[in-house]
């Protein structure tokens, strides 16, 4: 039975028919082509879907598209500004070669993002932790920990507070 | 997965009715219930998403304890100033479930109502000798959980909210599965006033009490106190994971990290 779900995806007001039993990253991926989002495993445990419902991260692939029902919803494709440039966390990763395939990066960015919010001076251990829900299985991890390390020092910096405002 | 219904009740009353039909699920954070549909191991015909009852919502301080909702996520409860100053283990314990995206969706209410063996919050029901208040009556923490998956809810009975009484002092130990984080082991100790709590988790189908240890920490809370007292396998799981032995030898080390983190 078809119903109708209204939400905010990157700032824009989206309204489609879906399935009760589609998921908000079949939603994203599918009805609106937002192909940055991926889709990794079927367990609910690599985290390349993560994007962010009314301001905090989610796994996309475990959330029905109903359940974003009027919500906010920001993709990767949402972050950086309208004239191209990186958000702060991207350009960490791209600076430090936080990526190699770059299959787990919208997952991991999205991730790193939502972390620096809630603690805008992270550990490493703050991160490794933050990360917990992210799998990579090319880089080791350690660039990922250096370039979230320099994006939250980036998002810190006033001019991106001022851009984020 | 299979197709379903969807309703989002803003009461519990609207919920319970709902949740009359025989094949209709209640939606918590989805967590479980979502993952457990992606595999078609289920088939429900409706889900009842109880995210928008307000009934089931938010943290309070009461006689003796905490009250919460148990459409509270897990980050919230990790989060909470409140736990934090009145049970810390209680937090703690939040902050140590799956990861950030799954305490972001993630409730106290679908984590008991499910009750998988390896899961963190049952140790705390037993250890902190909460009661679980349902739509329709109380249940004792000491009699919610009666088997592997398995509670003392009836079939479309909704779990409102879990009133934990505070400790003197609590700490929670877990030796989690690096893969999912859940419990391999985890022992929640806690004490109240003579009394002392030990409630295992992961280690067999469901939480269970350790007397032995509560004695001894009664008459002497340090660690040292648990010295050569152990377990016994034969009823414990054995997996993939680990064995029944090396569960039974766990439940002792993490009481007793458990019983030192507690002070
Ligand atoms: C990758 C991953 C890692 C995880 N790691 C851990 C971990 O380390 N420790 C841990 O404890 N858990 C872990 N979990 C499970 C997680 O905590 C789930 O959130 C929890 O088990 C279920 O809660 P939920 O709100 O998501 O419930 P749902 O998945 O929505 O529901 C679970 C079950 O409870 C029922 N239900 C939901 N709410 C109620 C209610 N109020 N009253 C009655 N019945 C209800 C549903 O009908 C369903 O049968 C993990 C999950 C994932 C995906
Ligand atoms: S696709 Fe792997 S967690 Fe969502
Ligand atoms: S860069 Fe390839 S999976 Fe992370």
């Amino acid at each position: 039975m078809p119903c109708t779900v209204t939400m905010t995806v990157n700032g824009k007001t989206v309204s489609r028919e879906v399935e009760e039993r589609t998921l908000l990253v079949t939603f994203l991926r599918d009805h609106l082509s937002l192909t940055g989002t991926h889709v990794g495993c079927d367990t609910s445990q690599c985290g390349a879907c993560v994007v962010h419902v009314d301001g905090r991260s989610v796994k996309s692939c475990t959330t029905l598209a109903v359940q974003a029902n009027g919500a906010s919803v920001t993709t990767i494709e949402g972050l950086a500004a309208a004239d191209g440039t990186l958000h702060p966390m991207q350009a960490a990763f791209r600076e430090h070669h936080g990526l190699q395939c770059g299959f787990c990066t919208p997952g991991m960015v999205m991730s790193a993002v939502d972390l620096v919010r809630n603690n805008p001076t992270p550990t490493e251990h703050d991160i490794r932790d933050g990360l917990e829900g992210n799998i990579c299985r090319c880089t080791g991890y350690h660039n990922i920990v250096k370039a979230v390390q320099a994006g939250a020092e980036a998002m810190n910096s006033p001019s991106a507070k001022a851009a984020a405002e | 997965m299979y197709a379903f219904t969807y309703q989002r009740p803003s009461t519990l009353a609207d919920a319970v009715a709902a949740a009359q039909d025989e094949d209709a699920k209640l939606l918590g954070g989805g967590q479980t219930l979502l993952p457990t549909l992606k595999q078609r191991l289920a088939q429900p015909s409706a889900l009842v998403d109880l995210s928008g009852v307000a009934e089931m919502k938010g943290i309070k301080a009461v006689d003796g304890g905490l009250e919460i909702g148990a459409f509270t996520r897990h980050a919230e409860v990790a989060h909470s100033d409140l736990v934090k100053a009145t049970i810390p283990a209680l937090a703690s314990l939040a902050e140590g479930i799956g990861d950030r995206q799954v305490r972001n969706m993630g409730t106290m209410g679908g984590s008991i109502a499910n009750a998988d063996p390896s899961a963190d919050y049952p140790s705390a029901v037993v250890a902190l000798k909460a009661t679980v208040t349902t739509d329709r009556r109380t249940i004792a923490g000491d009699d919610f959980f009666t088997g592997m998956f398995e509670t003392a809810l009836e079939p479309g009975e909704i779990v409102k909210s879990v009133r934990f009484s505070t400790p003197d002092k609590a700490a929670y130990a877990k030796f989690r599965n690096p893969a999912s984080r859940y419990a391999i082991v985890g022992v929640f100790v806690a004490k109240h006033g003579a009394e002392v709590r030990v409630a295992v988790t992961g280690a067999a189908g469901s939480v269970f009490r350790v007397p032995a240890f509560e004695a001894a920490l009664a008459a002497n809370f340090t660690a040292e106190a648990l010295n050569g007292l152990s377990v016994s396998a034969d009823d414990l799981n054995a997996d993939l994971h680990a064995s029944a032995d090396y569960r039974a030898h766990l439940v002792t080390v993490m009481a007793k990290r458990a019983v030192e983190a507690a002070g």
